[in-house]
Formats: structure tokens, sequence, C-alpha cells
């Protein structure tokens, strides 16, 4: 629909490197006057607004701060070189959590200039309306000759100057469509609102009886009005799925003769030696020439435990360097890396995935030509029986006019709109217009462990067993590694109360641990081997304080808030629910086990995830996938409708169809439900307006319509299915 | 009737002030942010002075 997904560039962000910098660079040229926005999906109510712009305000460098709570966006005035960066720690200390969003590419959509030109247009077409349903009135209720002709001067004199202007983009919309060969929906459109104003102003001219133009403002009117809501639920989700700027440019450290360069990614060669620090990304596909560390996999395998690299490993670009100073030999950058298949699967993926038609295109095939020769039938028939040319084009004018699609163009806008905010309230970002659709649909879920049901950050389960003096002197070698093990033991400990021991001497060895003296005795806390223990089958760091045998410290994957209600609400919706995982067999296992899920799988290949999924398909079933890593790009954009979290890499936010804003995932069982519910109320509404057609549509064909019949009917029709369509909103 | 010929001039010219209102609080950006304009009100922040 808005054909924003473009997986072949942004799965990998290394080839896209070079665009992307130069944007960048132009951004920030242009950023010293810009405001600085910000995305805040947590803001919801007239304190939030008080606190985050008061809050802001209080900084020195911010001249002035505004919440837009529509868009939850916040635009900040501020001093040259503040960055959004450096303005989403101050927004978290008031509590809120805030996404950057790229102001460059904002400024195309920020004033949203289509918006405002169909408001204007559909204030105009509300304006004439009114004035010519009151002059319509006076008809209806009896008006005669002289002052009936003067009634319907003065709305020929209202509605066509309102139809040539506010009813422009069914024209446009229409024409393009024939122009490419098609019969869209606003061909019977531009027809009925043409053919009424056309036999009206003939009528008017003959000093006749009947004339439509209430009904072909009053149709412009509504149809402006669904395309209106249309376009809304379409601008505000755009804008604030596409922006979610990726933070990081990829750059990499290239080690030259004279010392280091900071280059962009795409000018790394074959050969080149780059040094990866702790905390930065592998840049390029290489093996390692020097230096030890632990690397973590997860985004792209999705194994929870990080991997021990030395000289000799091979690493691949896109995983994380945790505690050492790595020197990379490049051997295979830009086209040929591992980032870069993996968006050749994403691609692969896309193409199998089946053209959706929405609901809305499958009826229109059918309905577009059927009003057409309906219309023309009763001309013809009328030409036949009576032979006035006059009175058949009359009766064809008022057929169309009955027929006019408010149910398709306004009900499913409506019901859409309504869907789409109710979610968005809860932190649900709907991209993709026919995502709903294919939502109701589902009826089995592929979930992701590392990142998605998890939150791919360990967390200590057995510090309990120790005694408090040894979690203090592990406190304390743990205190200084930037580990995530480390890290996780520290934020336990210190929460628990305990302070560090007084250890000195402290030295990390990247790729093992982190060594020291406490006392008299030498302690070390890190690798099972390295420590002298046999490692276990959980993930675990060690601990050996002198000669005293090694204590085991157990690590577990945190749960995402949520999960495990999430996945209960799906298997009670009736729903097959399947785990798939890169990692290793005996987390996978113990995390199947405690949320209930029956069918999983580790060690899964990104390849085979794809497949696995497109089995599904092939089996008939209509998968949705949930995930966050680049080994789940591929099944997301090959799965029927998928979801990722805010927090997944760029490349599987971009693939997917629906992102959740929130740190939660208790919104996907909602969401599941709100869209069965929207599409029901989509049926329901074309139900509604068929059952006013079947009564109008043979009095016109009779020629029994009158403008005051065509009126009700569209009127009501119009009014029942938009009252339909807000019921979802509670 | 001849009243007619003050009248609908007269309610079209009010019904134009209303359109011609209806403009200026388009230009003037008053339908970017409904739902925060709807909470604004609640607040008694700039209730004693005007926002500097």
């Amino acid at each position: 629909m808005d054909g924003t997904v473009t997986p072949s560039v942004s799965a990998c962000p290394a080839c896209a490197v070079a665009p992307a910098a130069a944007d960048v660079a132009a951004a920030a040229r242009a950023a010293d006057s810009a405001p600085v926005l910000l995305s805040v999906p947590g803001a919801h109510c007239a304190l939030c607004i008080s606190t985050l712009e008061k809050g802001l305000e209080k900084l020195p460098q911010v001249r002035s701060a505004r919440v837009n709570l529509t868009l939850k966006r916040i635009s900040v005035e501020a001093a040259p070189g503040v960055t959004a960066a450096d303005l989403i720690p101050e927004v978290a200390r008031l509590g809120y959590t805030a996404h950057e969003l790229d102001s460059g590419m904002l400024r195309a959509t920020g004033t949203d200039t289509t918006g405002r030109d169909l408001m204007m247009r559909m204030g105009v077409a509300g304006f004439a309306m009114m004035n010519v349903m009151l002059l319509s009135i006076a008809v209806w209720s009896g008006a005669q000759d002289a002052t009936r002709d003067l009634f319907h001067w003065i709305s020929a004199a209202i509605a066509l100057p309102t139809i040539a202007f506010a009813a422009q983009p069914f024209f446009r919309s229409a024409l393009a469509g024939f122009r490419a060969g098609q019969l869209n929906m606003d061909a019977p459109i531009s027809l009925a609102i043409l053919l009424a104003a056309g036999t009206s102003l003939y009528e008017t001219w003959n000093s006749g009886e009947h004339a439509y133009f209430d009904a072909a403002v009053a149709l412009t009117f509504f149809l402006l009005i669904g395309r209106f809501l249309d376009h809304r639920t379409r601008a505000v989700a755009r804008s604030a799925a596409q922006e979610l700027a990726a933070l990081e440019v990829p750059r990499a450290l290239r080690l030259t003769g004279a010392g280091e360069a900071v280059v962009p990614v795409a000018e790394l060669a074959v050969g080149d030696l780059v040094r990866v620090l702790p905390g930065a990304r592998v840049p390029a596909d290489g093996v390692v020439e020097d230096g030890t560390s632990e690397i973590d996999r997860g985004l792209l395998t999705g194994e929870s435990l990080p991997a021990f690299a030395g000289p000799g490993t091979a690493l691949a670009a896109g995983e994380m360097n945790l505690t050492g100073p790595l020197v990379l030999r490049v051997t295979a950058a830009g086209r040929d890396s591992s980032l870069h298949r993996m968006a050749d699967l994403v691609a692969v993926a896309e193409a199998g995935r089946g053209r959706y038609t929405s609901i809305a295109d499958r009826i229109v095939k059918y309905y577009a030509p059927g009003v057409h020769i309906l219309a023309g039938l009763s001309w013809a028939g009328w030409m036949l029986y009576a032979g006035d040319m006059r009175q058949a084009t009359n009766i064809a004018a008022a057929v169309l006019i009955i027929t006019c699609p408010c149910a398709l163009g306004l009900a499913v806008p409506a019901v859409m709109t309504a869907a789409s905010g109710r979610l968005f309230r809860r932190g649900v970002l709907i991209k993709d217009g026919t995502a709903l659709e294919r939502l109701a649909e589902v009826d089995t879920v592929v979930f992701d462990k590392t990142g998605t049901l998890t939150e791919g950050r360990p967390e200590p389960t057995n510090l309990g067993e120790h005694p408090r003096e040894t979690v203090a002197v592990a406190l304390a070698l743990a205190a200084g590694s930037s580990h995530p093990l480390a890290r996780a033991l520290a934020e336990a400990a210190t929460s628990m109360g305990i302070g560090p021991a007084a250890v000195t001497e402290l030295r990390e060895v990247p790729g093992y641990g982190v060594e020291g003296r406490f006392g008299e005795r030498s302690v070390r806390f890190g690798r099972a081997a390295w420590v002298g223990a046999e490692a276990g089958a959980d993930t675990a760091a060690w601990l050996r304080i002198g000669q005293e045998p090694p204590r085991e410290f157990t690590f577990a994957d945190r749960l995402r808030d949520g999960a495990a209600e999430t996945v209960q609400a799906l298997v009670a919706r009736g729903l097959r629910v399947e785990l798939l995982s890169g990692d290793a067999e005996a987390p996978v296992a113990a995390l199947a086990q405690r949320l209930g899920i029956e069918h999983w799988r580790a060690g899964v290949l990104p390849a085979e995830k794809a497949d696995r999924v497109a089995r599904l398909t092939a089996e008939g079933r209509k998968v949705l996938m949930v995930g966050d890593g680049l080994n789940d790009t591929a099944a997301l954009a090959g799965a029927h409708v998928s979801i990722s979290p805010a927090t997944a890499l760029d490349a599987a936010r971009t693939a997917s169809d629906i992102v959740l804003m929130g740190g939660t995932l208790t919104p996907v069982a909602e969401t599941v439900e709100t869209s069965r519910r929207a599409i029901r109320r989509i049926r329901e509404n074309i139900g509604i307006s068929n059952v006013y057609n079947l009564i109008a549509v043979p009095l016109a064909v009779v020629g029994l319509c009158t403008p005051l019949i065509a009126a009700l009917a569209m009127s009501s029709s119009s009014i029942t299915v938009t009252l339909n369509a807000l019921r979802l909103r509670r | 009737m001849e009243v007619l010929a003050f009248l609908i001039p007269v309610s079209l010219f009010l019904g134009g002030i209303g359109l011609a209102a209806f403009f200026w609080s388009l230009r003037g950006k008053q339908y970017d942010d409904p739902e925060g304009d709807a909470r604004r009100i609640l607040s008694d922040d700039w209730d004693d002075h005007p926002k500097p």
C-alpha cells in the first residue's frame, strides 16, 4: 500500500552505506536550525505533556519543547550541536522512553500538505452540502415553478464549482486508473458525480422537477471523509515507522601503515586490517589476527552465550565484540559479506510471499463493472420502453448515485482508522495498509527466542546459593568489566544490597575473565576452563578464590515482559505456537517448557527459519512471525504477516509489517484480537450498505427514486457504517 | 416570497464566514495535534500568564 518496504537495501546496512552517509551529512548540515525530533511512545496524558515540556525546557541547552500527542512526538528547539542522542537520556530521566527520529526524512512528511489539502476540499464540500441541502429541503417540501427553478439554479451555482474543486482527487485517480487500463473504485464514483451534476444541470435548464445537486455534493463530501481518514492513518504510521532512524552509521577503524583511520564500511577491501573495539560491531567478515575477546552472536544466530574469539577465529559482520580489542583481517566485504547474503535471503523470501489483495480491492473488482452494467442496462431498458432519452439518463444517474460505494470508500477507512488508532495508543505501529487484514487470517504464530521472547539480557539465577562474602568478591571483579554476564551479576548483587569486597590488582584478561588479589589469595572470575572448572550445560561464569573449589554462577536469559501471558493468550485462542531459535538446545528447551510451547526447534539457521515458514505456508497455514534479529529477517519477510519489537535491528523492523513500540510483548495477543474484530466490522459494514442498496436500487431502476430517497439512503448508510466502525474504539 | 432575495444571500454570507474561519484555522496548523490540544486544556501551567 504505502510501498515503503525496501529490504534489499535496508537489510544490508553495509552495502547502502554510501548514500546513507551522504544523507546523514546533509541532515547534519541542515540540523543546525531544524528542531530535534524524538518519538515518545509512552506519552498519553495531559500530565505527560507538562512533565516533558517543562522538564526539557529546564535544561540550559533547550530553547523550547513542544509535544505532539497525536503523533507521540516531541519537537525540541535546542542550541546548535545538540543532537537526539544528548536528549534521549534527559527524556529517560523524566520517565519516558524516546527514540530518535530522522529530521531530514521528516521534513518531507512534517508539513503534511496532502492531508491539509484533503481537509480543505472536505471543508468546501461540507459547506456546499449544507447549503444545497437547505435549498433542496424547500424543493422536497413542495416548491413549485419559478421558486423551484430559482432554488435549482442557486444549488447549481454552489454545487458545480464545489464539484470542480473538491472532487478532483477522485477524477485524478480515476483518470490514472484508465491510463493504466484498470477500472478502480474512483471510476464509478467520478462517473456518478459527473453524471448527476450533468443531468441536474440539463433538468434545471429545462425547468425539470428533479435535480441531484445535493446528492452529487454529499457523495463528494462523504467520500472525501473516507479518503482523509485513510490518508491520516497511513501518514501517522508511515512517519513513525520509517523514521525510527538507525542510530549507528556503519564505520570501521582501518589500520594503515601511518596509523588508524575511520572509514565507511563500504570502502573496506579484502585484506585490510581493521581494529574492532570492545562494544563495537564487527564491520566485515574476517579472521582475527591479534587479540582475544568474546563475541556476542545473538542478533545474527540467536545464540545467547558469548563465544570466545582469538587469533584464527572467523568472525561475521554484525557480531558484537565484548571485552577486548581485536585486529581483524577482512576476508569478505560489501556485497560478498554474510550480511549481504542475508539480504539476498530476504529478497528471495519476499518474492515467495504472494501479493495480497485487500478485501476492498477484491470487492471493487466485481463492484465497478457491475455498477456500470446495471446503470447501462436501466438506461437501455428505459430507452426501449419509453424511448425518452432524458428520462432514461435521469434514471441511470439515479442508479449510479444510489449504488455509491460509501461502504467501501468510507467504511473500510473508518474501521482501519479506529483499529489502528486504538492499537497506536497501546504502542503498536501498523506499517502496512493490509497488515491488519492479513493478521486476522493468522492461525500459526512463530516466535524467535533471543531478543523476542527473552530480552537478550542474562540474569543470575543462583545468587542466593552463595555466601554473601563470595558474592561480594565476585561483584568486585565483575564491576570493572563490560561483559554482559559481569554486568548482570553486578546489577543483581548491588540491588541485593551487597557492596564490593576489597579486591586489588584488578586485571581483565580479554576472552577469559577478570583476575585480582583478595587479601593474600588470588581470585579469578570468568570462563570455566580458565578458572579450572568443568563447564556445565548452563550459561555460567565461575569464581575461584585461592585454592577453594570453583563456584558456579549460573545465568538465564530474562523473559521479556508479557511473554508468558502472550503465549498463553495465543494458545487459548486456538493458535498453533512455535519457537524457532538459533540458540543451543538446553536454553531453548528450558524456555519452551517454561512458556508451555509444545513445538520448538533449536540451532536453526536463518535459511532454515525461512524454510520452516515457507513449509507452514505450503501446508495452507497463515503464519505470523515475531522476531527481532538479523537471522529472522528472511522469515519475517516470508511470513503472511510479521511483528518485531522496537529494539529489533533496523533490517528486521523494515521487513516486518507491525512494530511494537514498548518493551512488552503483551500487545501481540490484543493486536490479533483487534484485527479480527476490525475485519468483522468491515464485513458487517459491507453487509449494511448492501441492505440499503437492495431497498433503494430497485426503486431507482423502476424510476421511483426521487432525490429525497437518494439523499436519505446515502446519508443514512454512510452514518450507520461510520458509527459501526467507531464501536471498535472502545 | 420577496424575503428570499435577502435571506438566501444572508445565509450564504454567514456560511461563507464559517468557511473562511475554517480555512484560517487550517492555515494556523490547528488540526496538527487534536489529541494534544484536547489534553492541554486540562493543564493549568499557563493559566495566569501566557507561555513566553
